[in-house]
């Protein structure tokens, strides 16, 4: 028997990604939207204790995070300009910054975290039901929740990255095909904007 | 880059073997129509459990008393029951098995926009429906919460609930991915010269739920691991000990699951919009008028989730705010019904089998949409809340709404998926007695919560014992239904005479192409003409 064939075309559509990595980008905002809600009802009723433990927390590794991120989402961003100019070199070398940068942030966010559990403030502590009221036992809550999951986007976005890496080195994304570079710098600059609210609302505002 | 393989285009998607063999050929495939069929028989087997552990419910309410279960196993039950029947059938439900199925063809597409991720999805779904069985099969107790996992219950119960949370939030995210790709196939993969107001209306109702799907699924994906958090380390921010507020879950909970009400009821409009105009051989009316609902009914039904919540505390203000606009969704609905009943109106309607399930589904929605104003106004629902009418409502809805339209859509689709066609005498049998069951399983509800019987008690007062046999009859009657149902179609999908390619005489692309379709459905892409339209007939 003779089959009719035809060609099966190579189903390259970057709009198409591009629309899904946005859609996506949706999904993870409402994610956080619904903490930054908790977060908005609890600073209203309890603002005395969100402000007293505001001052807990460190502000200077918060706003070195803050610029590591912002650099980090620039070296992405010229990593996006550089494929395209077909500098393979170039494009590797800066999503290596981009997830060494991503890397450092973790490590401070480590030793930070690590402070407060040795001040006995993490989630169930004794300590802090002993000491703390309500309001700021929520405030903590709240920052272990958001920048925890923050930090574990941080993560997945440089696992994304490692991952389109390796195939930019194996030359799978190149100048006519760089859509999921694209892609993993949108996610990236994702993880970078929660944050740029995460850090006013807990380490800025009094 | 791949060499491009020649893939056939006149051999079946169920005969296409592709590199893979037998079971590996299904479950490592991309195409559409095969992850179509893996969704449908992982929800048949899934809808079987849940329809046992409701079948055990009515006996256990037979008679007043223990009947046949302690009252905590009757906790157990109904909670196992739920998360099953939302999470895992009537939420991802039409989508996944008819979506997957029929999208890329009615828009006369070859795929959808991305097939990896849309296997992924289903593997995703298939990994959160274990966890729920894992919840239930091991550790200490099987989750008593209802399938809502009100807090504080919900951090304070003995019983095994976190792999039954995390399974839902897998679930959830599955249908994010099937949403996500859904909206992007329809942006992208249109046939040239389908513009968005040739597009059929099921294809328009899956875009509809897409975005109910992107936009409302992470809330409660959040509240869920908050619960789950709250479990395990005592965050506290809906314990009221360490100064959180339950009602603010209920929120959060609702803000998801009321839209996921509309994730659930869009598509199962899309496919009685299909079915009716076929049957009665007419364009559809109000096209427009019915495009323009559902976009509605998906923009509005974002807004009302306070209603689930009239008795929890909220203020005036709210309430009467809630109430107002739940009441604003009963229009667009209204507004479908009164199309697909001028659609038939001076139509050649031809009595089938998916017509009878259509018209069923218009009357068992039209009697729980219209209870659902009376548990949407204010004065009574506080004297209905929580009672078995609520039951009777949702279930109309819930069941009967998208059960109906499954199994209207499955009776329609059939003959195109298998390329078989079912014995239509049996198929109508099944039917009625299926009716019959339902209307005597859930009407006496609606008697009953009127009279005041709490819903989730394993017991009753004598008082309600009549009603509540004729119920417990009722669900026999109906399971038995069931049985003939399914009976034929799986006898039919093996043995069923050939069908052809158009046998109800259909306008939209998918009867284009022969029965069952090719593996990428069209041998030449489809292109609409000025005059062309999915509805033209004559």
């Amino acid at each position: 028997m003779e089959h009719t064939v035809h060609q099966t075309h190579d189903h390259y559509d970057p709009e198409a990604s591009k629309i899904g990595m946005w859609l996506f980008i949706f999904t993870e905002l409402l994610l956080f939207g619904g903490l930054f809600v908790i977060y908005s009802v609890y600073r209203f009723l309890n603002p005395e204790a969100f402000h007293l433990a505001a001052e807990e927390l460190n502000r200077a590794i918060g706003t070195i995070n803050t610029i590591i991120l912002l650099v980090s989402s620039a070296t992405i961003a010229m990593a996006t300009s550089a494929i395209q100019k077909n500098n393979k070199r170039q494009t590797l070398l800066l999503m290596l910054v981009t997830v060494l940068l991503a890397l450092t942030f973790l490590v401070n966010k480590y030793f930070e975290w690590g402070a407060k559990f040795g001040h006995g403030i993490f989630p169930g502590s004794e300590h802090m039901i002993q000491t703390m009221s309500k309001g700021e036992i929520l405030f903590f809550g709240l920052y272990f929740i958001m920048t925890g999951l923050h930090a574990l986007h941080i993560i997945i976005g440089m696992a994304f990255i490692i991952f389109v890496m390796v195939l930019t080195a194996r030359g799978k994304i190149h100048s006519e095909r760089f859509a999921l570079l694209e892609n993993s710098g949108l996610y990236w600059h994702l993880v970078d904007v929660i944050w740029i609210f995460l850090f006013p609302l807990f380490y800025l505002i009094h | 880059m791949q060499a491009a393989t020649p893939i056939p285009t006149d051999v079946s998607y169920l005969e296409y073997k592709g590199k893979y063999k037998g079971i590996f050929s299904w479950i490592f495939s991309t195409d559409h129509k095969r992850i179509a069929l893996l969704y449908l028989y992982s929800m048949m087997v899934m809808f079987l459990v849940g329809v046992l552990l409701g079948l055990a419910m009515k006996l256990e309410l037979i008679a007043p008393g223990k009947t046949i279960m302690e009252a905590k196993d009757y906790n157990a039950v109904f909670t196992v029951h739920g998360v099953i029947m939302i999470f895992m059938i009537v939420v991802p439900g039409l989508p996944a098995v008819f979506g997957n199925f029929l999208l890329p063809i009615m828009i006369g597409a070859k795929d959808v926009a991305f097939p990896k991720l849309n296997l992924l999805s289903w593997y995703i779904y298939v990994l959160g429906a274990l966890l729920v069985i894992a919840s239930v099969l091991f550790g200490n107790g099987t989750p008593d919460t209802g399938w809502t996992f009100y807090a504080p219950y919900s951090f304070k119960t003995g019983t095994n609930l976190l792999p039954a949370i995390f399974g839902a939030f897998v679930l959830g995210f599955s249908s994010i991915l099937t949403g996500l790709n859904f909206i992007v196939t329809i942006h992208r993969m249109r046939a040239p010269g389908m513009t968005w107001t040739k597009m059929p209306l099921f294809p328009w109702t899956l875009y509809g739920t897409g975005w109910i799907q992107l936009l409302a699924t992470p809330v409660v994906g959040i509240t869920l691991v908050l619960v789950s958090l709250e479990r395990i380390f005592g965050i506290g921010v809906f314990d009221p000990a360490l100064g959180g507020d339950p009602i603010l879950y209920q929120h959060l909970f609702w803000i998801y699951s009321h839209p996921a009400v509309y994730i659930m009821i869009l598509p199962a409009m899309g496919a009685i919009s299909e079915i009716i105009p076929t049957f009665a051989q007419k364009h559809v009316f109000g096209y427009r008028a019915i495009v323009a609902s559902t976009l509605a009914i998906a923009f509005v039904g974002y807004f009302v989730w306070g209603h689930h919540m009239f008795t929890a505390g909220m203020s005036g203000t709210a309430q009467y705010t809630f109430s107002l606009l739940t009441f604003l969704v009963a229009i667009p609905s209204a507004i479908k019904v009164f199309n697909w009943i001028s659609t038939m109106h001076q139509g050649s309607i031809r009595l089938e089998t998916p017509f009878y399930w259509a018209a069923s589904f218009i009357f068992v929605f039209m009697i729980g949409g219209l209870s659902g104003l009376v548990l949407g106004s204010l004065a009574t629902d506080v004297y209905v809340h929580d009672t078995a009418f609520v039951v009777a409502h949702f279930h109309f809805i819930v069941f009967g709404g998208v059960g109906f339209a499954f199994f209207g859509a499955i009776h329609y689709w059939f003959p195109k998926m298998f390329g078989r066609m079912y014995d239509k005498g049996l198929a109508n049998t099944g039917w009625i007695v299926f009716f019959i069951g339902f209307l005597a399983l859930y009407a006496p509800m609606f008697y009953l919560g009127m009279k005041g019987m709490p819903r989730r008690y394993y017991d009753y007062l004598p008082e309600f014992h009549a009603a509540n046999i004729l119920s417990t009859l009722g669900s026999w009657v109906m399971a038995f239904g069931l049985v003939i149902i399914l009976i034929n179609l799986f006898r039919s999908a093996k043995h069923g005479p050939k069908a052809d390619k158009n046998p109800w005489n259909g306008k939209t692309l998918e009867w284009t192409v022969p029965s069952p379709p090719p593996v990428e459905n069209f041998a030449e892409t489809p292109v609409y003409g000025e005059k062309d339209g999915p509805y033209e007939y004559q």
